[in-house]
C-alpha cells in the first residue's frame, strides 16, 4: 500500500515535543555523531560558519554546518556513522574513501555545437574551484589526485545548437579521479549531457557554473555496466536570473552515489532537480542534494522517482532543502517517490527541510513509498490486462514523468528503452 | 445470448486456523439481459463467489465447476476471464501508483477488444460516459483510484462497465458506502448498459435499496455458503420487511461471519 507523508513547512521554531525515541525531527539518528543534537535538532547548537579550506565544520543538524575542503586531509578516515554516509555500503567503494586515485581515469569525449569551446586543462587552470568545493571524504580525495579537467565553456549569449554530449568511458576497476566544469556564460542557453558507460572505479567532481541570466540544463547518465562504481558530486552555482535544470537518471553499476548541489548567489534564479533510479537486485543507488537558499527571491523544485526490484536492491534519496535568513521571498518544493516492485528491496527517503526565515513564498516537502503489489495486479488483470503489460503499465508510467523533463527526443527514447530493459529483466 | 453456469460450486481459503470452506456447494445460472441478486447477511460467501468468479488467487475451487458458454472460466488466468467477457466491479477498487486512468482505460480497452480502439471515438465516449457517471473530466489525469472517494472509486468501476461492455456484470456491493445520489447516478449506470441487450448482471448486496433502482428478475437468497431461498422480486420486498433474522442458522454462520471479517481487515 501507499504511505505517504506530507508536511507543511514549519515556520518559526521547532515544536517542544519529545521526538519518539532514537528518532529526530530529521528521521532516525543513527550516526553518534549527531547525538549531542539529537535533544534538540534545530534549536541553535548548530555551528553555520563555513570553513572553506580550514578544516573545522562541525557535523549538525543543520546543513549549513557541514565541512567543506579542497583538502582530503581536512576530512576524517570514514566509518560508515556519519550522517552523509549513513547508508552507504563503504565495502563497495573500492578504495574511493581510502585510496589514493590513480588508476586511468573514464576517457572523456565531447560532441558539441562549434559554438561551445571544449579544452583539457591541467589542475592550475583558474577556472577549477570557481563553481565547488568538496563536501565529502570522497570528493576531496579526487579533487586531490585529478590530473587533467576537462572545462566547457558556452560562452556569453551564445544560443547552443544542440546539445553538448560527453561521453565518459570507465577503463577498468583501479580507482580513478575525474574532474569536468561547466560553464555557461551570461545569457547563454545550452543542454550538456554526461554520458557515463563501462566499467570504472570513479570518483568524479562537476563543477557547474551557471552566470547571470543563463540557462543550463545538465543531464547525467548512470548506464555503466554492473561492476562500476562512481561517486559523483555535482556542485552548481547560479548568479542572478539564472535557470538551471539538473538530472540525474543512475540504471547501470554496482554502487552509484551522486551527490548534486545548487547554490544561489544572486536574486531571481530558479533550478530544476530530477532524477530518476531504478535498481535491481543487489544494486545501490544513492542520491542526496543540497539546495542551498542563500539569498532572497530564488525558486527551488526537486521531484526523484525510483523504482527498486529484486533481492538487496537498495536506494536512498536524502534532499536537504535550507532555506537561511536571509533567503526571503524563497519558493521551494521537494518530492520523492519511490515503487518498489518485488520483496527484497529496500527505499531509503528522507526530506529534510530547514527554514530560518519566515518571510517566504512556499516551502515545501514530500516523500512517499509505494508497492507494487498483488492487489494492483489482481486489479489490472481483472480488466483484462496481461500481467506482463500490467507491470510495465505501471513503472513506465511512474518514471515517465522525470524522463518527459529531458526534452532530448534521442535520450528520452533511449532511457524508455533502458526502463523496458530493466523490467524485461527480473521478470517472474 | 450468452450463458453464465456456476454449478456445485465449493470453495476455501487458507487461514492461519487452516483451510475454511466458504461456498458449500453454489449452482446458479445467469444469461444475457437477466439480472440475478444475491443477497446475504454478511459473511454469507456472496463476495466470496464474486471474487472466485473474477479469479482472485486467495480463494480455491475446491470442486464444481464455472463456464461461460461452455468454456471452462476456471482454467483461464485473471486476465483471460476478462477478456472472456466477464467484469467484477469491485467492492474495494485498488489504488494503483503511477497509472494514469486514461492510460488506465485505454490499455484495458485495447486487451479486451484485441485492437486499439479508434482515438477519436474512444476520447469522446470516455467523456460522455464520464459526464453521465457525474465523474470530473480531471480524474482522467489521475492515477487509477488514487485518492478517490469511496463514492468515487464506485462510479469509475461501472464508468469502466459502460466502456468495456461485457458479457456479464458481476457487482459486487457496488451500493455500499454510497449516499443516495450516488447511488442513483451508479444504478443509473449499470441500467443503461444493461438496456444494450448483450449483458446479464449478477447484482450482489446487503440492502434492498439498490433494488429500488436496479430490477432484479431472480433474487437468490445466501446464508452460510449456500443459496437457501430463490424466487423473484417479490422475495427483495420479504427481504426488506424481515431481514435475515429467519435464515439464522446459529454458530456455523456466525464462525463464517468471523472468518470472512478477518479476511477483510
Amino acid at each position: 500500500m501507499t504511505d505517504i507523508t506530507t508536511e507543511k513547512a514549519r515556520i518559526g521554531a521547532p515544536s517542544a515535543q519529545p521526538f519518539i525515541n532514537g528518532f529526530t525531527e530529521e528521521g532516525e539518528s543513527l550516526s553518534p555523531l549527531n547525538a549531542a543534537a539529537s535533544k534538540s535538532p534545530l534549536a541553535g547548537e548548530a555551528v553555520k560558519r563555513h570553513s572553506h579550506g580550514g578544516g573545522v565544520g562541525i557535523p549538525d543538524s543543520s546543513r549549513a554546518g557541514r565541512l567543506t575542503s579542497y583538502k582530503l586531509a581536512d576530512f576524517k578516515p570514514l566509518t560508515g556513522m556519519e550522517e552523509d554516509w549513513r547508508f552507504t555500503p563503504l565495502k563497495r567503494l573500492r578504495g574511493l574513501h581510502t585510496e589514493v586515485l590513480n588508476g586511468a581515469a573514464p576517457t572523456v569525449s565531447v560532441t558539441a555545437p562549434d559554438s561551445v569551446t571544449v579544452e583539457t586543462v591541467g589542475r592550475d587552470d583558474r577556472r577549477i574551484g570557481s563553481a565547488a568545493i568538496p563536501e565529502d571524504r570522497v570528493s576531496a580525495n579526487a579533487w586531490e589526485n585529478f590530473t587533467e579537467a576537462t572545462v566547457i565553456t558556452v560562452p556569453a549569449e551564445v544560443q547552443a545548437d544542440g546539445e553538448v554530449s560527453v561521453l565518459l568511458t570507465g577503463q577498468g576497476t583501479e580507482a580513478s579521479a575525474q574532474h569536468v566544469v561547466i560553464i555557461a556564460e551570461k545569457f547563454s542557453k545550452s543542454v550538456v549531457v554526461l554520458d557515463h558507460q563501462g566499467t570504472a572505479v570513479v570518483s568524479e567532481n562537476i563543477e557547474i557554473l551557471v552566470e547571470d541570466g543563463a540557462q543550463l540544463t545538465v543531464i547525467s547518465l548512470q548506464e555503466w555496466n554492473d561492476d562500476a562504481v562512481h561517486a559523483s558530486s555535482q556542485q552548481a552555482k547560479l548568479g542572478r536570473d539564472a535557470k538551471f535544470k539538473h538530472i540525474v537518471v543512475s540504471l547501470g553499476g554496482d554502487l552509484v552515489r551522486v551527490t548534486p548541489s545548487a547554490r544561489f548567489t544572486a536574486p531571481g534564479a530558479e533550478v530544476e532537480l530530477f532524477g530518476l533510479y531504478f535498481a535491481d537486485a543487489g544494486q545501490h543507488l544513492e542520491q542526496r542534494l543540497f539546495v542551498d537558499h542563500a539569498v532572497a527571491n530564488c525558486k527551488s523544485n526537486v521531484l526523484y522517482k525510483g523504482a527498486l526490484q529484486g533481492r538487496n536492491a537498495h536506494t536512498v534519496w536524502v534532499g536537504d532543502v535550507l532555506i537561511r535568513k536571509e533567503a526571503e521571498g524563497t519558493d521551494t518544493y521537494e518530492a520523492n517517490r519511490n515503487l518498489v516492485l518485488t520483496d527484497g528491496a529496500r527505499a531509503d527517503s528522507v526530506p529534510n527541510l530547514e527554514i530560518e526565515t519566515g518571510l517566504i513564498a512556499g516551502a515545501g516537502h514530500a516523500s512517499a513509498t509505494g508497492r507494487f503489489d498483488d492487489q494492483h495486479l489482481f486489479y489490472l488483470m481483472a480488466r483484462g490486462i496481461p500481467e506482463e503489460v500490467a507491470r510495465r503499465l505501471v513503472v513506465r508510467g511512474f518514471l515517465n514523468e522525470i524522463i518527459q523533463q529531458i526534452k532530448v527526443p534521442a535520450i528520452e527514447e533511449r532511457l524508455t528503452d533502458a526502463v523496458e530493459r530493466e523490467l524485461a529483466a527480473t521478470n517472474h | 445470448m450468452s450463458t453464465l453456469e456456476i454449478k456445485d460450486l465449493h470453495v476455501s481459503i487458507d487461514t492461519e486456523q487452516g483451510t475454511k470452506e466458504i461456498l458449500k456447494g453454489v449452482s446458479l445460472t445467469i444469461r444475457t439481459g437477466e439480472t440475478h441478486a444475491i443477497m446475504g447477511p454478511n459473511g454469507s460467501g456472496k463476495s466470496t463467489l464474486a471474487s472466485t468468479i473474477a479469479g482472485h488467487p486467495r480463494y480455491n475451487v475446491t470442486s464444481g465447476s464455472i463456464t461461460l458458454d461452455g468454456e471452462d472460466v476456471l482454467a483461464m488466468s485473471v486476465d483471460e476471464r476478462a477478456r472472456a467477457g466477464l467484469f467484477l466491479a469491485m467492492q474495494y477498487p485498488v489504488e494503483v501508483p503511477g497509472v494514469s486512468m486514461t492510460n488506465f482505460l485505454r490499455t484495458a480497452k485495447t486487451a479486451i477488444d484485441g485492437e486499439a480502439p479508434k482515438l477519436r471515438t474512444w476520447t469522446k465516449d470516455v467523456k460522455a460516459a464520464m459526464a453521465q457517471l457525474r465523474i470530473d473530466a480531471d480524474f482522467t489525469q489521475r492515477n487509477v483510484n488514487e485518492g478517490f472517494s469511496g463514492g468515487e472509486k464506485k462510479r469509475v468501476e461501472i464508468l469502466q462497465l459502460e466502456l468495456f461492455k461485457p458479457k456479464f456484470a458481476i457487482l459486487d456491493e457496488t451500493d455500499s458506502g454510497l449516499d443516495v445520489d450516488a447511488l442513483k447516478v451508479v444504478s443509473e449506470g449499470v441500467n443503461r448498459a444493461h438496456a444494450e441487450g448483450n449483458m446479464g448482471t449478477l447484482l450482489i448486496t446487503h440492502y434492498t435499496r439498490i433494488l429500488r433502482y436496479i430490477k432484479p428478475e431472480f433474487v437468490h437468497v445466501f446464508v452460510d455458503g449456500q443459496v437457501v431461498e430463490e424466487g423473484g422480486p417479490e422475495l427483495a420486498d420479504r427481504l426488506e420487511e424481515e431481514g435475515y433474522d429467519r435464515y439464522a442458522t446459529g454458530a456455523g454462520a456466525a464462525t463464517i461471519a468471523a472468518a470472512d471479517a478477518a479476511a477483510q481487515a
